[in-house]
């Protein structure tokens, strides 16, 4: 039963993630004043790619035409490992953090071959940036898991979650430093705006976008899938570890259908805090990059410190 | 005492507190003297706030004055002259530009945790539930002197004086009752003075040397010419 349940959360989790994306869009769309496009219309599209027939460029090999599939498959289960609508799901509780860590970067690792593979310039720059930016942003990440797991004492989220949880509303300077910085390595990690720019083809500015140049058709509709789980992966990471109330505890329709409304609240006003955060600040220089996720670090850094100076017990 | 055993009020003083050494940190990787001068403003309204906190946590009523006097004078008042002389200087588009961002990170913050080694005996003797924020003024303090240490533009070396002061304070209100009111007083003004001083300061080198640079003021002018 709770397994099923696992099931279901994950591809309710996959199901979502567009339905985020369009939400997103919409969010920037009006703070610009522009005419929104539906919050379906992500669906729309990935539907569209997929009917189209993939194209291969020459040289690719089967990394190629493999990279997408394993992608999305580790993407599907870093999602299957945060708890979406309730805690203590059997997912959840088997692997945590740091097994995220490692499924995200079993995915990028791929992507990036991908880029190099067919051996054109903007793959393999595409790919050198986001090495380069990746190997920046997980030491950030694990310090904000760490300071997390000081407080909690461990790194699994479902335990995390109900330790949140029990303890109630605690004003943790440790956790605000922790969500900061997950907050900004998040950013980073899913190609947003002060870091990459989504939304256009800028040659010299793109990261994600390079790398992907060359896909068509459903290797292109699985990848853009992917990258719209792993955003709404880290907004659930940062909803449902520093805000918990509201996730089931229990698995009856009653708490899972009230997790269900705290977390598509939680995302919706996550999204908007992204919309604005998008729409106030501009592009930065690529070389800018490592002072704002060195800052990230920072920010992390701080909150274990002042775990250690101002929370412990003496 | 752990965190979970505090009330709001108390929780609230130590989340405070650390968004205060936070301002330190911003203070040290800002190059833009304008945001610089914005950054040390919002640590005096933290500080006002944070005084404002104990104030209520620990039940000193007096605390509520030089809460007030702290949000005019810190928060306002000389940011705002801070500001106004950079802007009438023309210097609003001036970098002071960190040599090794990152090298002088790692300096604040393992001044932090010196601060923190050096202040575990304090903590040991004190009953006070802030006595925790004791470390973090103390690392106010050294680092708005690697502030200074590092920087090369006198107004940003008079922002990381500010500062100092800054962390002065908050350890006298965290640790202490708060100074007494003469004292308190006392404190505001000079801080007022040395900020008008020090706008007399920025003119007179300017007119001698042409720059605010003090590195410039290492050569002999007859040398040089």
């Amino acid at each position: 039963m709770a397994w099923l349940l696992a099931l279901f959360e994950t591809l309710l989790f996959i199901g979502a993630a567009p339905l985020l994306a369009g939400w997103i869009k919409r969010v920037k769309c009006r703070l610009q004043n522009r005419k929104a496009p539906s919050v379906f219309q992500p669906y729309r599209d990935l539907r569209k790619l997929y009917r189209k027939q993939p194209i291969l460029p020459e040289p690719a090999s089967w990394i190629f035409r493999a990279a997408p599939y394993i992608v999305f498959a580790s993407t599907v289960l870093s999602a299957a490992i945060v708890p979406l609508v309730a805690v203590n799901l059997p997912t959840a509780q088997v692997a945590d953090m740091i097994v995220l860590a490692g499924f995200l970067a079993l995915g990028r690792f791929f992507l990036v071959l991908a880029g190099m593979d067919i051996g054109t310039a903007f793959g393999g720059m595409g790919s050198s940036r986001e090495m380069t930016i990746s190997s920046l942003a997980e030491p950030a990440m694990l310090m904000a898991v760490f300071t997390l797991a000081m407080s909690a004492h461990t790194t699994n989220l479902s335990q995390a979650m109900n330790y949140v949880l029990d303890t109630g509303v605690v004003l943790r300077p440790s956790f605000v430093f922790a969500m900061l910085s997950l907050m900004l390595v998040a950013i980073a990690e899913t190609g947003r705006i002060p870091v990459d720019n989504p939304a256009t083809h800028l040659e010299l500015t793109m990261i994600h976008e390079a790398m992907i140049l060359e896909y068509s058709g459903r290797f292109l509709a699985l990848l853009e899938w992917a990258s719209q789980i792993k955003l709404m992966l880290y907004g659930v990471l940062v909803a449902n570890v520093f805000f918990p109330w509201g996730v089931a505890q229990e698995f009856t329709l009653p708490a899972l259908g009230m997790g269900l409304a705290a977390i598509t609240l939680k995302l919706g006003l996550l999204a908007i805090v992204l919309g604005l955060s998008e729409v106030l600040f501009a592009k930065m220089r690529i070389f800018r990059v490592q002072e704002y996720l060195s800052f990230a670090f920072l920010l992390s850094v701080l909150g274990m410190l002042s775990h250690i100076i101002l929370e412990a017990q003496r | 005492m752990a965190i979970e055993g505090l009330n709001y009020y108390q929780q609230a003083v130590l989340l405070l507190a650390a968004l205060i050494a936070l301002t330190s940190f911003l203070m040290l990787g800002q190059s833009r003297l304008l945001r610089l001068v914005g950054i040390f403003g919002v640590q005096g309204v933290l500080l006002a706030a944070t005084t404002a906190m104990v104030a209520n946590a620990l039940d000193f009523p007096h605390l509520y004055i030089s809460a007030l006097l702290t949000l005019a004078l810190k928060g306002l008042l000389i940011p705002v002259m801070l500001h106004r002389l950079v802007v009438r200087m023309g210097l609003h588009r001036e970098m002071d530009t960190v040599q090794h961002p990152a090298l002088v990170m790692m300096g604040g913050t393992s001044l932090m945790v010196f601060s923190y080694y050096v202040s575990l005996p304090v903590v040991k003797l004190s009953s006070l539930v802030t006595v925790n924020t004791i470390a973090v003024s103390l690392a106010v303090v050294l680092l708005g002197m690697l502030l200074m240490i590092t920087r090369r533009h006198a107004v940003a070396q008079v922002v990381g004086f500010m500062s100092i002061e800054n962390g002065l304070f908050f350890a006298a209100v965290a640790s202490t009752q708060g100074m007494p009111m003469v004292v308190e007083l006392g404190i505001a003004f000079d801080v007022l003075v040395a900020a008008v001083i020090f706008g007399v300061f920025f003119f007179q080198i300017r007119s001698s040397i042409d720059s605010l640079n003090v590195d410039r003021l290492n050569r002999l002018s007859e040398v040089d010419r």
